[in-house]
């Protein structure tokens, strides 16, 4: 039994899970959330940029696009975050005088996950009919306006999912933002109960997050579930009856 | 059908290559205003190329081609194609918008008609093609006819001077077709100035004003319908009509 008990001791201490719980909601979920969630919005407009170049017309952006690309999905995101947050602090500090790791953080965090949306947008527009372009120009469209108003819309709703994806990956990722050193109000989720775990000498806090993480993630992975299925099936029911009906006249 | 303000159109001595192949070998082309002409001939004969030449989709290596006389080729081409209404063999419609949508988007940000405005004028489009009840619609819940004739307004809305109907119901189910084909002879007889890449011979030889038929990228016979079907000068004709009818 003493090891029955030392197991629940190490996992499922109740105690130290509720001493956490309050501060993880205070402290660490409002963190965690506007790290993923100001990275991912600006990884999106980064990544937007990134995929128009990556289309483009002109050999030189097309280039530029594909190393910053390939740079940044090749690279591990804690070393991103660690070269960037330490080696950018003290600059940024003489700069403005700001000391807090967030800025740094989200930059390191939109820089990567810029490289995979901008290769999920330009796949997404890449995969939109060239006769979209093509009816969107005969109407008078210049290319920019046909681009904005026509291509671009149906590509990015083709990989909504691909992008949610990218959210939980920065909900996870949000977490190395501890390695720049953060004040007490600043720790994110897995922070906090990191934190607490040392100091009750259980791993239970851990487990504590790991639940608010996967409270977190898991719906947006149905959520993409959801989507990929609405959008496959969207698609499938096109038939109007009449026509249904003339399909399956053909066939007999 | 409403009078439009059709104008005429010429096209002189069309060439393009796309590197070695050339696609078009001096095409001489003249539609007068108000009159529909029929293009055809066999696949790969540079019929729809000859469409994205006339209206800049694709930029001619050389020729020239005139709207109401003037040549338009010093244009900015997003002005001459606003000019000159398309129509696709797959409808290109844009799945994203609603049917009214499709009509009033280019009107509201190319002719700047304020939102209302656009909206009022695409649903009396889409009502002089039959389609005004399905203007919440998006465009996959239509059949492929209905598509079309939502392309057709959305041309249409823009009031072209020449309309494009390149291979328009080639894609749809053959009782969708007629549909179609009404609308366009409609719009002939209303007096639009049309070129119709077409393999309906019906169409052709019915509504049409004049038959040019192409092979391997030149014009090789042009008439009336009576006289390409009728009384056709060469062999290539001969052998593409006794391979369609």
């Amino acid at each position: 039994m003493d090891a029955l008990d030392q197991f629940l001791k190490t996992f499922f201490d109740w105690q130290a899970i509720g001493e956490v719980i309050p501060q993880m909601l205070t402290v660490g979920l409002p963190n965690t959330l506007i790290l993923a969630v100001s990275s991912a919005i600006l990884g999106c407009i980064l990544g937007l940029v990134l995929a128009v170049m990556g289309i483009s017309r002109n050999p030189v952006l097309r280039w530029i696009s594909r190393v910053y690309t390939d740079i940044f999905r090749g690279l591990p995101a804690i070393l991103v975050i660690v070269v960037i947050g330490i080696g950018l602090g003290p600059i940024l500090r003489q700069l403005t005088g700001i000391t807090n790791p967030f800025p740094l953080a989200i930059l390191a965090l939109t820089l990567m996950a810029g490289a995979y949306i901008g290769e999920i947008f330009r796949s997404g527009i890449q995969s939109v009919d060239k006769g979209q372009l093509e009816a969107s120009r005969a109407l008078g469209f210049g290319y920019g306006q046909a681009m904005l108003l026509v291509v671009i819309p149906q590509g990015i709703r083709r990989v909504l999912p691909a992008l949610v994806n990218q959210l939980i990956a920065l909900i996870k990722d949000s977490s190395l933002i501890y390695l720049l050193g953060v004040t007490a109000g600043q720790r994110e989720l897995y922070r906090v109960s990191n934190d607490y775990a040392a100091n009750s000498g259980s791993l239970s806090p851990l487990i504590a997050a790991g639940l608010l993480y996967l409270i977190l993630t898991v719906p947006l992975t149905h959520l993409v579930n959801f989507m990929d299925k609405r959008l496959r099936e969207g698609k499938a029911a096109r038939a109007e009856p009449d026509e249904a009906a003339a399909l399956v006249g053909k066939g007999a | 059908m409403s009078e439009f303000k059709s104008g005429s159109l010429t096209a002189s001595n069309i060439h393009l290559a796309f590197g070695t192949n050339k696609v078009l070998r001096g095409i001489d082309m003249h539609v007068p205003q108000g009159t529909t002409a029929s293009v055809i001939g066999p696949s790969g004969s540079g019929k729809s190329t000859l469409l994205r030449v006339m209206n800049r989709l694709i930029e001619p290596d050389q020729g020239d081609i005139a709207l109401d006389g003037r040549s338009v080729l010093q244009d900015n081409p997003d002005e001459l194609r606003r000019r000159i209404g398309m129509v696709f063999q797959q409808f290109n419609l844009f799945p994203h918008k609603t049917v009214v949508q499709n009509v009033s988007l280019a009107l509201h940000k190319i002719r700047k008609m304020p939102k209302d405005q656009a909206h009022a004028k695409a649903l009396e489009q889409l009502e002089l093609v039959g389609l005004k009840h399905k203007a919440d619609s998006r465009p996959f819940n239509l059949s492929g006819g209905q598509q079309q004739r939502v392309a057709i307004a959305r041309a249409l809305a823009m009031e072209p001077e020449v309309m494009f109907f390149d291979e328009a119901t080639s894609a749809l189910d053959p009782e969708l077709v007629k549909g179609v084909l009404a609308l366009m002879t409609d719009l002939s007889k209303g007096g639009m100035t049309m070129v119709v890449v077409t393999h309906e011979m019906g169409f052709c030889r019915n509504v049409s004003d004049t038959v040019t038929f192409m092979d391997d990228g030149v014009v090789v016979e042009t008439g009336s319908p009576l006289e390409l079907f009728s009384e056709p000068k060469t062999q290539r004709l001969r052998g593409f009509l006794s391979d369609v009818l």
